[in-house]
């Protein structure tokens, strides 16, 4: 026999189900007052340097229906490339924010600051982007994506670098529509699949 | 670009996908549709993943953990069997995860949910809303007041019924550790006829997901106790991983 590996095996993820706005977003389930504040209602929590801006989209199921139950959450750093918690961040910035689409026409809108650029690991640089993890009823395990933006130079961003087919670069991209806004539309299966990441 | 250096707490360890369920599985039938058909791109964790939102105890109510009592405020009691679930957020190295936010949700005591969109006829309870949060201590120990939820019919196949379970939330401390997940209760015998808990093809992962009933932790003349542990994922920290830019 040889040695034993002794670290734990993660949690299986199971379904968010359709009823997650009860527990994640009680508001929005109908049940206001649940508790006093409910997190990630606004990720902009005062004065805050950098643009806001508004991205809207929908998250399309295999045959284009706009999903009505889906929930989304966001995490980005601030304008100036800063996480939450670090040194010199925008403290008036959370950096998360939890959404749902409407439940009549299947649309979300996120309303935030740009991110910024960072410089990670051995000095490589990641073009703005915004971490977005998906869930509802049908889907098994949470969806990772992220949202990159039309406006800015995405060319030597590490995540984008790696998508061998290159036109699927283009489903991370936010379609800038107006001054400060954008569109970003999600596909979960087949034609314009949106790019899901495992990281 | 940034002066300031990101902390680097290590890489997250690569998941697992083989312990969780399949993202397809044609039992269920919504996943259907709802499944990505190309492959997930793999990349090494990066500080998008590694850093994530922390919630203060300062957020919680004092009732938000009961669910027993925090729809009515405290007025009146929730109907159904009195329970406690607790247990620990652990990582992949066993160890504690403290100070992070592990929300439920569930059906009260007759299966049904207090959501616009559930219409069994079993009927509301006035005194339950079916929500609860609380944050880690110290040793990642967390618990909630709560009842025993009932099994409810869902639309899927002829007679799906979904067994007793607590949906649970749980953050870590970084945004690539979240994971939603569900807590089921031993003995159950619906949880071999789901087709939910079944998208899970390891029998030892699901089995993980159910809770045993805790005697060491029930209140005598009170409630009955489940444990319910949950493995988020770990980092990798070894002397040769490259650091974060300035460390
Ligand atoms: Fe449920």
């Amino acid at each position: 026999m040889v040695q034993k590996i002794d670290t734990l095996i993660e949690s299986a993820s199971q379904t968010a189900g359709p009823y997650v706005h009860i527990g994640l977003m009680p508001t929005y389930a109908g049940n206001g007052g649940s508790f006093e504040t409910e997190v990630g209602t606004d990720p902009i929590a005062g004065k805050i340097e950098g643009e806001i801006i508004e991205i809207v989209g929908s998250v399309f199921d295999g045959t284009g229906w706009a999903l009505r139950d889906v929930l989304i959450e966001s995490w980005q750093c601030d304008a100036n490339g800063l996480f939450p918690g670090q040194d010199g961040a925008d403290p008036n910035f959370t950096g998360f924010c939890r959404f749902a689409a409407d439940a009549e026409t299947g649309e979300y809108t996120l309303r935030t600051v740009k991110p910024g650029s960072y410089t990670g690991r051995n000095g490589v640089e990641s073009a703005p982007h915004i971490s977005l993890w998906i869930v509802s009823r049908g889907i098994n395990i949470g969806l990772n994506t992220r949202i990159y933006f039309s406006d800015c130079d995405n060319s030597g961003d590490p995540l984008l670098g790696r998508i061998e087919q290159r036109p699927r670069v283009d489903t991370l991209i936010a379609r800038k529509t107006d001054d400060g806004r954008y569109r970003f539309d999600i596909r979960l299966q087949g034609e314009g699949e949106t790019v899901f990441l495992d990281i | 670009m940034s002066e300031h250096a990101i902390p680097d707490h290590g890489r997250l360890i690569p998941r697992d996908r083989t312990v969780h369920p399949a993202p397809r599985d044609p039992e269920y039938k919504t996943s259907v549709t709802r499944s990505p058909n190309l492959p997930l791109l793999s990349m090494e964790s990066s500080p998008s993943e590694e850093t994530g939102p922390t919630f203060g105890h300062g957020l919680l109510g004092k009732l938000d953990n009961n669910l027993i009592l925090n729809f009515s405020q405290g007025a009146a009691p929730a109907l159904g069997e009195r329970i406690l679930m607790h247990g620990r957020v652990l990582d992949q190295d066993g160890r504690a995860v403290p100070n992070t936010l592990v929300e439920i949700w569930q059906a009260n005591a007759g299966g049904r949910y207090r959501h616009k969109k559930d219409t069994y006829f079993a009927p509301l309870d006035p005194n339950f809303g079916g929500c609860g949060r609380t944050i880690t201590d110290e040793n990642g120990y967390y618990e909630f007041m709560t009842i025993r939820p009932g099994a409810y019919p869902w639309p899927n196949r002829g007679n799906d019924w979904r067994p007793m379970h607590i949906h649970a939330s749980v953050f870590g401390h970084s945004f690539g550790q979240r994971l939603i997940t569900q807590m089921y209760f031993e003995g159950d015998p619906l949880i071999d006829h789901c087709p939910i808990a079944a998208t899970i093809k390891d029998r030892a992962s699901l089995d993980r997901l159910v809770a045993p009933l805790d005697f060491s932790k029930s209140r005598p003349l009170d409630y009955l106790a489940y444990k319910f542990d949950i493995v988020l994922r770990g980092r990798r920290q070894t002397m040769f991983e490259n650091k974060l830019e300035g460390m």
